[in-house]
């Protein structure tokens, strides 16, 4: 299995109703959203999504006219302990890898981090090497529906 | 409504309140002129008129105009830059410019005649606008290619009034100048007209400045913005009216009537003429304004298509000039656009999209507006699959990149806005390429 999932990221433009339509064409076409973050800028924003089915997620925007791309992220599973977020960006830092975007959702008994950065596979490597783990597609992309 | 104590100067009665048939024969002996000159010395001309069997010497008397060819801005374009020079290179004293379709600059030249005839033709303007050689001119048009400041330059110097070259920009300084140095008239485009005596409005300097009188002219506006900008400052406006390819600001202007621009045709012949059959349409009915340039030395141009709609009427105006008047632009048979004063075109915008090498997609729209009364141009472009990235560092260099390129090629700033792909409307035959918000007929 790949170390790295893939996040369906999508452009959206600063105007009423563009999130709405972006949750509902993939609601109809039964692909789930397990975790989201939405970044805005003055003019646009910016929504990624770790989903059921990324590839489906992708081809179901596309044909309603919508700009959507996946890429490559690496899923952190973080135990819920004070300290082990900043220790395991601390190994990252260490290892030189920059860090592009953040965000975190709840994943059962552990949290995750999704993380983008310039070298995922040394990420996973790095936080690998220092006891942390990575959730895998198969496991990311269904998490939270049958605990 | 003309001011209880306006008192009407005419700078050159002979000529502005010529007899028609005076005017005529006058006309005529200059258009047998410019045709021998440009017959004899520019290929462009001896091979158009050799393609419609004209030689100089059917052209007699003014009426025979109708059998010359047609110059387009594309001819211009052709024969860029010194294509159609009826003089040496040698005896070129300047050269002005405005935008083209696409990349390349519309060049006109000049010679030291040209340029005489030129301050002469605004400082009769100036002089329809109640001045004369003790007023202060505070030009904010700018000065370089663009023949704006240089041409109320010109026109101030020939009227004998002081010129103020301030060329555009910083609303502050041009406020602080215009009190310190006590000018009397101001020269700019209307839009900045509106802001400045907005601006003044607000820091309450209105009563310190001596302005009477605004010579507006480089864009398109209304008699609403006018009568704004006159009750703000308690001065009147004129509109001037002018193109790069026949002069520059000059060729026509209203007077305290409005009613319609004087055309200064001793020197500019105007034809309003149909612009699908290139015939001549009725007296007050629309038709695409034509000019001949009847004594311009270094680029003289025939019947030359300006693209802008008006009607003209002869009747004598209240003021007692005898010179044909032009409406206001009811639009243009393109989609050019004046923008702070630059002429836009959209092919340009095409262009320079297209010239980013696949960087962006083909599928654009221009957005004219105005905020603060200065006019904002907007282009939104669609961020298809190829250009999409989630990291909003690249998303947001992208745009900058686009906005670096559109302002190169079209010389003012440029507000881009990403869109979403398909949300630009396709259409069946020619795209909407622009918007126009501003409301200016």
């Amino acid at each position: 299995m790949g170390i790295t999932i893939q996040q369906l990221s999508v452009f959206l433009e600063n105007r009423a109703g563009s999130m709405d339509e972006v949750l509902a064409v993939l609601a109809s076409n039964g692909v789930n959203i397990v975790a989201l973050s939405l970044a805005d800028t003055a003019e646009y924003g910016m929504l990624r999504m770790i989903v059921s089915d990324p590839v489906k997620g992708r081809a179901v925007l596309k044909e309603n006219g919508m700009s959507a791309n996946l890429t490559d992220v690496v899923a952190l599973r973080v135990p819920h302990e004070t300290g082990s977020l900043s220790k395991a960006m601390h190994q990252i830092v260490e290892g030189e890898v920059n860090i592009e975007y953040m965000y975190a959702f709840a994943n059962g008994e552990d949290a995750s981090a999704v993380l983008k950065t310039d070298d995922p596979a040394r990420v996973v490597d790095i936080l690998r090497g220092s006891g942390f783990d990575v959730w895998e597609a198969s496991e990311a992309y269904v998490s939270n529906i049958n605990m | 409504m003309v001011p209880a104590n306006w008192e009407e100067r005419i700078r050159d009665p002979k000529i502005e309140c010529m007899s028609r048939d005076e005017m005529a024969d006058l006309q005529g002996k200059k258009l047998v002129n410019v045709v021998e000159r440009v017959y004899n010395n520019v290929d462009f001309y001896h091979k158009k008129m050799k393609e419609l069997g004209v030689e100089p010497g059917d052209i007699k008397r003014m009426e025979d105009i109708v059998k010359l060819p047609f110059t387009t801005k594309e001819d211009l374009r052709d024969n860029y830059p010194f294509g159609l020079l009826a003089i040496p290179k040698s005896e070129v004293a300047r050269v002005q410019g405005t935008s083209g379709t696409t990349g390349k600059l519309t060049l006109a030249s000049y010679s030291d005649y040209d340029v005489e005839v030129w301050g002469e033709c605004v400082a009769r303007c100036l002089t329809m606008a109640g001045l004369t050689k003790d007023d202060i001119i505070h030009v904010c048009y700018g000065y370089g290619l663009f023949t704006g400041g240089l041409g109320a330059d010109f026109g101030a110097r020939a009227l004998g009034a002081m010129a103020i070259p301030m060329s555009a920009g910083n609303t502050k300084r041009q406020m602080m100048c215009m009190e310190d140095f006590g000018a009397t008239a101001i020269a700019c485009t209307p839009s900045y007209a509106l802001h400045l005596a907005e601006a003044m409005q607000e820091s309450g300097v209105i009563d310190k400045i001596k302005i009477k009188a605004g010579i507006c002219g480089a864009e398109p506006w209304t008699e609403e913005m006018r009568h704004k900008i006159e009750e703000i400052m308690h001065i009147n406006c004129f509109d001037i009216y002018g193109l790069c390819e026949i002069t520059g600001p000059g060729v026509a202007q209203d007077c305290i009537h409005h009613a319609g621009l004087h055309v200064n045709h001793d020197h500019f012949y105007p034809e309003v003429l149909s612009p699908g059959t290139g015939d001549a349409v009725a007296e007050g009915e629309l038709g695409e304004l034509v000019f001949t340039t009847l004594s311009k030395e270094a680029m003289p141009l025939l019947r030359y298509r300006t693209k802008d709609l008006t009607s003209i009427t002869y009747e004598t105006c209240e003021c007692g000039r005898t010179t044909p008047r032009i409406s206001k632009f009811k639009g243009r048979t393109d989609d050019m656009k004046v923008i702070r004063g630059v002429n836009v075109f959209p092919t340009q915008v095409e262009e320079a999209l297209l010239g980013m090498g696949g960087a962006v997609a083909p599928h654009y729209l221009m957005i004219v507006d105005r905020e603060n009364n200065m006019d904002r141009l907007t282009v939104m472009v669609e961020v298809d699959e190829e250009l999409f990235s989630d990291e909003i560092r690249k998303l947001d260099a992208l745009k900058n990149r686009v906005g670096a390129v559109l302002k190169q090629a079209l010389g003012i700033a440029v507000n881009v806005k990403l869109v979403e792909p398909k949300t630009i409307e396709r259409s069946e035959g020619k795209a909407k390429r622009v918007i126009d918000k501003r409301d200016l007929v």
